[in-house]
């Protein structure tokens, strides 16, 4: 098994990336390497193309202009080594769906036909559950769920194809201090037993610092990407915004003062 | 009264041959009963399947709107003399396509929907006073014929049945993820749009045949009121098909039952359409169960509430005086 920080297994690679609607550039002259088991986490304000560069990477639309590789492959749908968990949304209350029915998604909701229950699709979805420490409501209806238990399904769902590469679109939004930590410690330990490269969207980079390897931020459709000191600093922070910003420390936690993140 | 004019050549039939000794299940053996029968069965079976979908992609508007445009197209069928079977078809079907080729843009959706909904009711109502014949066959459109339904409407019925539940039997599992959540199910390679367009043509077909039941303004009854009522009921997306499916055949065959029964005179029952019964049957079982469910639904989460409890002390003890004071810092710097 190769180290956790071996950085010369890049499984995705990004050269000269530039996207833009119309004449509108979301972002350009990106240029980065995700690395096998690395944990990546993406910042920026709204609107500065965080998801947008998640699409790219799943296939779901092309750059404008430059290079784009996954599993030194062009990007295309359907690719199992890619797990997704979309930006959360509650899930309607009168849903008739199980946890587990959300979860079984993951392994073969693209088959044709209903799907038969078997003995070795529910040993999947228990072990995938189990992974998230969602067992204790794996039947409970998906609707009577908190936000942090949804997330856990979701996150459940796109381990299913055991995939080396976790895109991850702020897991952490609308939770509250402690289920967010418990879904850090979550993803931080499925990175690291699993060998799986993450790359995670947040506004927030204090519950993540202990465990990230590197941060991409983008802004004004500019990106720094490096270590967290690297990047977080009043400096590159100012060069991102074109504008004056200030990185704040304290009670051991980063503030960015000055922009909208 | 119009009711009677308009069954009268199935009473008098039936009531010749037994010479007023009728029974409560005698009419049972006459075609007509049958037809109904048959074709309402087929109609409630892929009603429910179908309504089951609607209810999870949060299309029930379009299952209202559909059949007001299908009206238009009985309507225009009509008085060019076709039948109004083909008109319905036709409508439904252009306006299934238009609106899944809308995608996904679904707050923009409903208000284009009730729009054309509301420009193809204004040429039903045109088509209509251009008509000259029996103003009966576009009441009957509207609110349903079950007793007039003949051998030609169950053939068609039947064809159309089997190959709309064979293409939700394939399409099962890809079309309730990609209700569920497009994006995802993209990403994993579903052509989730095809899949729309196909879905929606489904619909379009559902209602032309359910519209010889209960009516074209009467159609959320069989489409939408068992899967909504069996949601309430159970969890599981198969086990809520197959209960929905079992409403709707009760329905139904319990409003053709009184129906013929009123319609005969036998056992007191007043002569109502069999609309009238499926609706009330419809409306009467989902209230209770409605209001009733948070019961049940309830004591689920609350003993998956339990379960927690002792994670939450446990968590509640961990959020310490630090958090706390993070919190306070934060509230403070975003002032700034």
């Amino acid at each position: 098994m190769t180290s956790v920080l071996d950085k010369n297994n890049p499984i995705v690679q990004l050269e000269q990336v530039r996207i833009q609607y119309g004449k509108r550039i979301i972002l350009q002259d990106l240029s980065m390497t995700i690395n096998e088991g690395e944990f990546i986490v993406m910042l920026g304000p709204n609107g500065a193309g965080k998801s947008t560069l998640l699409k790219l990477l799943l296939g779901l639309l092309r750059p404008s202009a430059g290079q784009v590789r996954v599993f030194d492959r062009p990007p295309s749908r359907g690719n199992r080594e890619i797990g997704y968990a979309p930006q959360h949304r509650t899930l309607e209350a009168d849903l008739a769906l199980r946890a587990r029915d959300l979860v079984g998604f993951g392994l073969d909701g693209h088959r044709w036909g209903p799907g038969w229950p078997s003995r070795k699709r529910t040993a999947l979805i228990d072990q995938a559950l189990e992974e998230v420490d969602a067992t204790r409501f794996a039947d409970a209806p998906i609707g009577q769920l908190s936000g942090g238990e949804q997330q856990r399904l979701l996150i459940a769902q796109a381990l299913l194809t055991n995939p080396r590469l976790l895109l991850l679109d702020e897991p952490l939004a609308s939770l509250d201090i402690s289920h967010e930590q418990e879904i850090v410690s979550l993803v931080t330990r499925i990175c690291r037993t699993r060998h799986v490269a993450v790359l995670l969207v947040t506004h927030d980079i204090n519950p993540l610092l202990p465990a990230v390897d590197r941060v991409l931020y983008m802004a004004n459709g500019h990106s720094a990407i490096g270590t967290p000191d690297e990047v977080i600093t009043s400096t590159t922070l100012s060069q991102l915004y074109g504008s004056s910003v200030e990185v704040v420390q304290a009670l051991d936690r980063l503030f960015v003062v000055g922009a909208e993140i | 009264m119009l009711l009677e004019q308009k069954y009268s050549g199935v009473l008098t039939t039936i009531q010749e041959e037994h010479k007023g000794n009728l029974d409560m299940f005698d009419f049972l053996t006459y075609t007509a009963i049958q037809n109904a029968l048959v074709a309402g069965s087929l109609a409630a079976v892929i009603a429910a399947i179908v309504g089951y979908f609607l209810v999870v992609r949060g299309m029930t508007f379009t299952a209202h709107a559909l059949p007001n445009v299908g009206f238009a197209g009985a309507a225009a069928a009509v008085l060019l003399g076709l039948e109004p079977v083909v008109g319905l078809l036709v409508f439904t079907i252009s306006a299934a396509v238009a609106i899944g080729l809308l995608g996904k843009q679904l707050r923009e959706r409903d208000i284009a929907v009730g729009i054309v909904m509301a420009f193809a009711l204004g040429l039903g109502v045109l088509f209509i006073s251009l008509y000259q014949g029996y103003a009966e066959r576009v009441y009957s459109i509207l609110y349903g014929n079950i007793l007039g339904i003949n051998q030609t409407d169950v053939l068609v019925t039947t064809v159309l049945s089997a190959v709309t539940i064979s293409l939700l039997f394939i399409l099962f599992r890809p079309l309730l993820f990609s209700s569920l959540d497009p994006t995802v199910a993209e990403t994993r390679g579903i052509p989730v749009r095809l899949l729309t367009i196909t879905f929606l043509t489904l619909v379009a077909i559902t209602i032309s045949i359910s519209v010889q039941v209960v009516g074209a303004l009467l159609i959320f009854t069989l489409l939408i009121g068992p899967p909504a009522t069996a949601m309430r009921i159970v969890q599981r997306p198969l086990w809520t098909i197959l209960i929905a499916i079992l409403l709707g055949v009760c329905y139904t065959w319990l409003g053709i039952f009184l129906a013929a029964n009123g319609l005969f005179g036998i056992s007191g029952t007043d002569m109502w359409p069999a609309s009238v019964y499926i609706t009330s049957l419809s409306f009467g079982v989902y209230l209770p169960i409605r209001l009733l469910s948070p019961l049940w639904i309830g004591r689920k989460a609350r003993r998956h509430a339990t379960n927690l409890k002792s994670e939450e002390v446990l968590s509640q003890e961990r959020s310490n005086n630090d958090d706390r004071l993070v919190y306070e810092a934060k509230g403070v710097l975003e002032v700034f």
